[in-house]
């Protein structure tokens, strides 16, 4: 299994009023094929815009961003778009669209294709087979729950058959037990389909429940790459280390009667 | 029967009789039909310059200042003519194209063009108001510009447009009134004719009762259409 997404030397700087903002500083990375990749990082470690990088919502200032040996950098406007179908992505606020059903949210991304409606209707209901919504395709995102909301965005970013999928926060705003059922989903949709899964989060339960490895993001640099037990166990960087402290703290501590906190 | 000499019952009582709605009954007509007619005019190129707002903004499809920044003052501009001027300087411009310069026809032309900037920014403000996470989630499926505008960020802003809009269609009624002045017909010419010039305070009650029940019955009708949607959608 050779790499199958390349960072080079990624750079992003945002102008703001207060002067430009160097949100993204030089990153190099590479995540292989059929992998769950975890990238964990504080709040405005630059870890969306990474996500949005790769997805082409956002244009680096520098760098390249090979997905499976084409760098998206480097593609037209149009070319952009045929790349995106390779390129799924789940958000943290589900993004879902309120003024569609649940069948035409996961059927979107054929509408625009123009689809065969037959084709269309077997590919949305194979989907949502696979997410566990068959039941709920006539209802509106309006009346679903977050898990129910989160299987609808994945669903969407399925029905493309993309290679990757990007989890921007996908379970940051579920409670535990849904995040659980949804990191299942997501692993079991990397094992069947061998989607390659780039696994963006604050929370390094979700890391340690579902990725092979992890690169630990700080000030717009990855600070630390590695197998999820190596970085856990011997963590060098002061984010990993803080991280894992954090986590362990979380775990072992006696009960405190909310003192602790 | 005016108020100067006829007690307040008897002139209202007289507001109801047939013989004022005869002359107010098709006075209604011509108001509906302007505020009508004015109404899809003002929809049709009011949404079409809100979406050229939106779609050159900064936050938007494609920021292209040099269009947003004109385009935006013209707007201004047409925005800070109050309506009865408005009226004056349409009235070649309706004289151009219907040959004549009153009457309920030219002064639709008046009403759209002092409505249409006024409902532009209310499509760009209910626009703005959706999320940009669904315009990032289009634009990661492979959307086009086009898909992104008439796939998402419309259907996304139906309920809020249709607010919009009841309260510009209630602009437009009370325009019609004051084109009524300018020989457009209608309520308004009712009212400022027999009301104001010969103090036939019966016909101005009734012109008020018309204009109340219409303001109110479009008011609910938006209201009604606007929840049904989120309804629908389990949004409310």
């Amino acid at each position: 299994m050779g790499d199958y997404i390349e960072i080079h030397d990624l750079n992003k700087t945002f102008q703001t009023r207060s002067g430009p903002l160097q949100v993204l500083n030089g990153i190099d990375l590479s995540v292989q094929k059929g992998e769950i990749f975890g990238i964990i990082g504080f709040s405005g470690a630059g870890k969306s815009t990474l996500a949005r990088c790769v997805n082409g919502l956002e244009k680096p200032d520098q760098g390249r961003i090979l997905v499976d040996g084409k760098d998206v950098t480097s593609l037209s406007k149009k070319q952009m778009r045929e790349e995106r179908r390779h390129i799924g992505m789940v958000f943290q606020n589900f993004n879902l669209f309120e003024s569609k059903t649940v069948y035409e949210n996961i059927a979107y991304s054929l509408r625009i294709r123009h689809e065969k409606k037959d084709l269309l209707d077997q590919k949305v209901k194979e989907v949502a087979e696979l997410v566990g919504l068959s039941e709920k395709l006539s209802s509106y995102p309006g009346g679903l729950s977050g898990g129910q909301k989160q299987r609808v965005g994945i669903a969407r970013a399925l029905i493309g058959e993309p290679d990757v999928l990007i989890s921007d926060e996908a379970t940051s705003a579920l409670d535990p037990q849904t995040t659980l059922q949804i990191l299942d989903l997501l692993k079991s949709i990397n094992k069947e389909k061998g989607i390659t899964i780039l696994m963006i989060t604050h929370e390094l339960d979700a890391i340690k429940y579902s990725c092979d490895r992890m690169a630990v993001l700080e000030g717009g640099k990855i600070i630390e790459q590695g197998k999820v037990v190596d970085i856990f166990h011997n963590p060098h960087s002061r984010t990993g280390e803080l991280f894992t402290k954090v986590f362990f703290q979380f775990q072992n501590d006696e009960f405190q009667s909310g003192a602790g906190i | 029967m005016s108020l100067e000499n006829t007690p307040f019952w008897e002139v209202i009582r007289s507001s109801f009789s047939a013989a004022i709605w005869k002359e107010v009954g098709p006075a209604v007509w011509d108001t509906v039909y302007m505020t009508v007619v004015s109404s899809i005019i003002m929809f049709i190129i009011g949404l079409a310059f809100g979406i050229i707002l939106i779609w050159t903004d900064k936050g938007g499809i494609r920021a292209t200042p040099i269009i947003n920044g004109p385009f935006g003052w013209f707007i201004n501009i047409l925005r800070s003519l109050p309506q009865m001027i408005m009226i004056i300087i349409m009235i070649p411009v309706a004289r151009s194209i219907f040959g004549q310069s009153y009457g309920t026809n030219p002064c639709i032309v008046a009403i759209a063009a002092s409505c249409i900037p006024m409902y532009a920014r209310m499509v760009e403000s209910s626009l703005l108001e959706v999320e940009k996470g669904k315009i990032d989630a289009a634009r990661s499926l492979g959307s086009t510009d086009l898909d992104i505008v008439f796939r998402v960020w419309i259907p996304e802003a139906i309920p809020s447009l249709i607010r919009g809009f009841t309260v510009t269609v209630i602009g437009i009624i009370s325009m019609t009134a004051l084109a009524g002045m300018f020989g457009a017909g209608g309520i308004g010419d009712i009212a400022v004719r027999y009301g104001y010039q010969r103090f036939q305070h019966d016909k101005l009650l009734a012109c008020i009762y018309v204009l109340i029940v219409i303001v109110q019955l479009t008011q609910s009708a938006g209201n009604l259409l606007s929840d049904h949607v989120r309804k629908k959608r389990g949004l409310m």
